[in-house]
């Protein structure tokens, strides 16, 4: 019974209901079972039978793992150096005055750091055998970090074991999907590496050009005023380098720092080439300009420069740098520096605190070399007076890159013949965010003396001209 | 709220009661342990294991015996017993209680916590969630990682004391030190040492070539020294040509992106580890995982891709496949099957990337690493890396296989030319230690610390199975990890082991499963059969005391020959 006055019901419905409507419903049910169908059926396409499938495999030819390399690439011909490298190196045979190695303090051939070190070794062994996390953790890492935390004056530092993972673990640490970080575009290839792990969204500015900045800022400022929302959990980063490793120039800080205040970012300075090298103490370029540090968020360095040993460190707030130890890659997964390279570090601190003058001293060479290299007739030098780390390019530009590195591969080669050890600066430069000029790296160790440097300018000079 | 976290919650006793009946039986065994050792009353020469001349005769070396088809070998030896269901609730209802008490905690008192200072207005700079769990669900069980020490990690170590006064926010040293057994650190072939050939010769290198370079290996970081480990590393594991690294986590997160790009596909182990999940991010190549060590899997993944191809990219070929797989993955203590990869890798014609991190050294009669464990050609695998931490103990890592690939890397890795080349006593403790393996010193020493290891291994994982706890992966591999699965015993086991002088690992959430929460025991060769007795009756008394003999699996009513 029910089910016939079910039926009458349902036909009195179709009945009252116009025909307009009873056609657009039908409509709309086809286009739904069709979705529906649709979706099931074509979100992949049609699968493939077993026989398809085993000849697909069969002619499938994938790409050689790699590809060829050249036989004359030049980063395949790596110089042999034979001694320990001080201000005297030996290259290929040569007995060399060594103006390329970031020995800036020359801290490579103190003989109390290394007898520190030696003593560390015969008490921790050799490799720590673990991640900090898991008994890697040594009393020289913690007092490594406090003494760092001292010296920058800042609350808490974090010790890694490589210096190029440190930037490149620090920033992916904070910086995710969503964000946006403002870069100089001369940054060097661990901070690259860093914003690429990092996801978010980069804006690069010219080369320590402040206005390009402001520009790019404000950019930001509309497109959040068109999207508020979203501006709200956007977090700004800036990243600079204290000296560009790339180019030796040193960061317009108060500028950038201006701009923190004015456009609420987060400031990240990567000193490797400046910690131990700017300022009266060494603190490197807050000190310099005489910034206060709690105005910068984070001050990340690789310590294979001035302190002459590896790994590199971060150094910030409490608040900032604490949140590594959970967060950023390179120091949780990877096994804890070697304690005696621990050791070293703490030893060259302690020189840091002990002989403030060594940084004067540094300055002051580094000036005196910038006068003297200033004056190549077919280089060019650039880099801040002040920076210990100063490149050459060809004076007259070559017609390409390749051409470029050749003649100063050359160059670098007859230099050292003569015993003036410079090189090359090593890039890859098919890597690399945009291909850097070559050139040719010029490092100045605080034990040079003046007339060390005026003989090894006649060489390069001669050398450079006769080539050139 | 303001409990200690060690007293937060377990529900030991009640599950006791399977080890209560066999605490009898397991006292029975002890005659296997003459068990006079005790870490704080002998002294111990670290390293270089003395116990192993002892026994040299009948021992096995860690080797896969092949009398059957690698996967009934690989079923037979390998354990992954699943998590009673009682269990699993009890995890879970213990997790989400912390959650829940964390939270409450929040809620109720200010938490002690450093502020930004002088950035107001600004984005927060963390996720909720994710500083939520650290300080108040892990800083319950803080206290057991980051423990310093200030000794060799040999086979022993010592522990500076610390304690908190405020649960877990902030520690203090007592000034104390405590002498422990050491079963945490990756010192598989117990080359840790503050005496002997390594560690003499690593100083006498420090004293002739400095502790750094100061450079790239481009530039001006290379000597004879490192021409010479990278020629031994490619003899090491017989392949024609090797490349090394300062570091380790580099060696994977700085070349993967050498050589894969967008239109590759990856096919990834789902535990493999972070650095290589790194690597692959970077380099943006399509990543597909498989299930854990699961060949079936492996092989529906890479069908799947090839006959698919790239479907972002309208089905297009992909220009490369790579399987990417561990020698032994460090959480699970499993050994991957490497003869069945091999298989499908040339069936499908895809590239094999094997890192291995925790078996270079550890595995197959001559310490080569899982190719030599399972005797495969090293050629078969297109790229062999691992890490110089661990059983050479040092640090750095490699990567070896053809002169053509290691010559592209050698123009295009990221590590080599840009950072700074191994410090020269680092890099001759990684020379001497892999000669001694090789018995190139001219001694016996390098053979005996890989039998001793693969004796260690047997006898700990075997006695460990008849005291009736859960351990996961293949009886060979030294690495142990044993079940404990609430979080809160994570903290439990590990304090209390370490009351009873013995330095562990725990690993729980989010390393781990939330359900799997795990302690992890890494064996040595520089261990000897009376510190693993100790351990083990030690480990006994506290299973039975936290209820962790969880494993339904009948045991081995017989003493367990060393």
């Amino acid at each position: 019974m029910a089910v016939i006055q079910l039926f009458n019901e349902i036909g009195t419905i179709f009945r009252n209901t116009p025909t307009f409507a009873l056609v657009l419903e039908i409509f709309l049910l086809i286009t739904v079972i069709w979705l529906l169908l649709h979706k099931r059926g074509g979100g992949r396409r049609r699968r493939f039978t077993k026989e398809e499938e085993d000849f697909i495999i069969e002619n499938y030819e994938p790409e050689p793992l790699v590809g060829e390399t050249d036989p004359d690439h030049p980063l395949l011909r790596t110089r042999l150096v034979a001694s320990k490298v001080g201000k005297r190196i030996n290259v290929d045979g040569h007995d060399c005055l060594n103006l390329g190695s970031h020995n800036y303090l020359g801290f490579l051939e103190d003989q109390d750091i290394l007898e520190e070190a030696c003593k560390s070794l015969r008490k921790y062994g050799v490799g720590s055998c673990g991640p900090r996390g898991f008994y890697g953790t040594m009393d020289v890492h913690l007092e490594l970090e406090e003494r760092i935390a001292k010296f920058m004056d800042l609350e808490e530092a974090i010790v890694y074991s490589y210096g190029f993972s440190t930037v490149a673990s620090a920033i992916p640490a904070y910086a995710k999907r969503g964000d946006i970080i403002f870069v100089d575009e001369g940054v060097n290839f661990a901070i690259q590496k860093g914003l690429d792990a990092s996801r978010s969204t980069i804006a690069f500015f010219k080369h320590n050009d402040v206005k390009d900045l402001e520009r790019l800022l404000v950019e930001q400022e509309k497109r959040d005023q068109k999207n508020p929302k979203k501006a709200l959990k956007t977090r700004r980063f800036l990243v600079a380098e204290g000296i560009y490793m790339n180019t030796g120039k040193i960061c317009p800080l108060p500028e950038l720092v201006a701009l923190r205040k004015q456009y609420k970012l987060r400031i990240f300075i990567d000193e490797s080439v400046s910690f131990g090298t700017l300022g009266k103490g060494g603190r490197g370029v807050t000190e310099h300009f005489n910034i206060d540090r709690d105005e910068i968020d984070l001050i990340s360095a690789g310590m294979e420069g001035s302190m002459a040993t590896i790994g590199g460190f971060c150094v910030g707030s409490h608040f900032i740098a604490e949140h590594q130890r959970l967060s950023g890659l390179g120091y949780i997964f990877s096994a804890s520096l070697p304690p005696m390279l621990t050791q070293a570090a703490i030893s060259a601190l302690d020189r840091f605190e002990r002989e403030p003058k060594i940084f004067e001293q540094l300055q002051a060479k580094a000036q005196l070399l910038h006068q003297i290299f200033s004056r190549f007739s077919k280089l060019h030098l650039y880099g801040d007076e002040l920076s210990p780390r100063q490149a050459l390019y060809l004076a007259i530009p070559g017609e390409n890159f390749d051409a470029e590195r050749k003649r100063l591969i050359d160059v670098a080669d007859k230099c050292i013949a003569r015993g003036v050890a410079v090189v090359e600066a090593a890039y890859l430069q098919n890597r690399e965010r945009k291909p850097v000029r070559p050139s040719i790296r010029v490092a100045v160790n605080r034990l040079l003396e003046e007339a060390e440097i005026s003989a090894a300018f006649e060489i390069i000079e001669n050398v450079s001209s006769a080539v050139l | 709220m303001a409990s200690l976290p060690s007293i937060s919650f377990y529900p030991s006793r009640r599950y006791s009661g399977v080890g209560l009946h066999l605490k009898a039986n397991s006292t029975s065994l002890k005659n296997a342990s003459s068990s006079t050792y005790h870490p704080e009353r002998k002294v111990l020469l670290n390293g270089h294991a003395a116990a192993a001349r002892e026994h040299k005769s009948e021992c096995k070396p860690n080797q896969a015996e092949g009398k059957l088809s690698p996967e009934m070998e690989h079923y037979q030896k390998t354990s992954f017993e699943e998590v009673p269901m009682h269990t699993a609730c009890l995890t879970y209802l213990g997790f989400y209680l912390l959650m829940i008490l964390g939270y409450i905690n929040q809620l109720l008192f200010v938490p002690k916590v450093a502020t930004e200072k002088g950035r107001e207005g600004y984005v927060a700079l963390y996720d909720a969630f994710e500083s939520f769990y650290s300080r108040y669900v892990y800083r319950r069980i803080k206290d057991c990682w980051n423990r310093p020490i200030c000794s060799v990690p040999g086979d022993e170590l010592t522990l500076k004391d610390r304690v908190t006064d405020d649960y877990g926010w902030s520690f203090k040293f007592t000034g104390t030190e405590t002498r422990c057994l050491n079963l945490g650190s990756y010192n598989y072939l117990g080359f840790a040492a503050a005496t002997g050939r390594c560690a003499d010769e690593s100083e006498e290198m420090a004293r002739d070539a400095g502790l750094a370079y100061c450079s790239s290996r481009c530039e001006l970081g290379n000597n004879a020294q490192l021409e010479e480990l990278e020629k031994l590393t490619a003899r090491y594991f017989g392949v024609e040509d090797a490349i090394v690294f300062g570091m380790g986590f580099a060696t994977n997160a700085l070349n993967l992106l050498s050589l894969l790009g967008p239109n590759c596909m990856v096919v990834s182990d789902e535990k493999n580890h972070a650095s290589i999940i790194l690597g692959l991010r970077l380099s943006g190549a399509t990543i597909k995982v498989f299930k854990h060590n699961n060949m079936r899997d492996l092989e529906r993944v890479l069908r799947d891709g090839i006959c698919y191809g790239n479907t972002k990219n309208g089905g297009k070929p992909w220009s490369k496949v790579m399987i990417i797989v561990e020698g032994i993955f460090s959480m699970e203590g499993s050994i991957v099957r490497l003869p069945e990869v091999v298989a499908l890798k040339k069936k499908y014609k895809a590239y094999l990337y094997l890192d291995e991190a925790h078996s270079v050294g550890a595995m197959g009669s001559h310490g080569r690493g899982v190719t030599d464990y399972y005797k495969v050609d090293p050629k078969d695998v297109d790229i062999l890396m691992g890490t110089f931490t661990k059983s050479f103990g040092s640090a750095g890592g490699y990567l070896a296989g053809s002169k053509k690939l290691i010559d592209f890397l050698r123009t295009n890795s990221h590590a080599h030319c840009y950072a700074g080349s191994i410090s020269p006593p680092i890099a001759q403790q990684i020379l001497t230690s892999m000669k001694t393996i090789m018995g190139e010193d001219g001694t016996e020493t390098g053979r005996n610390k890989i039998m001793q290891l693969a004796r260690n291994t047997r006898y700990f994982r075997r006695r460990l199975a008849q005291l009736g706890v859960i351990t996961y992966g293949h009886e060979d591999s030294p690495v142990v990890p044993m079940l404990v699965y609430l979080f809160s015993k994570i903290g439990a086991v590990v304090r209390t082991l370490t009351t009873r002088h013995i330095a562990v690992v725990g690993a729980g959430f989010p390393a781990t499963p939330i359900m799997e929460g795990r302690i992890r025991f890494c064996l040595s060769a520089a261990h000897t059969k009376e510190q693993l007795d100790y351990a083990l009756e030690v480990i006994d008394e506290t299973s039975d005391d936290l209820g962790l003999k969880y494993s339904r699996k009948p045991r081995d009513p017989n003493p367990i020959e060393y």
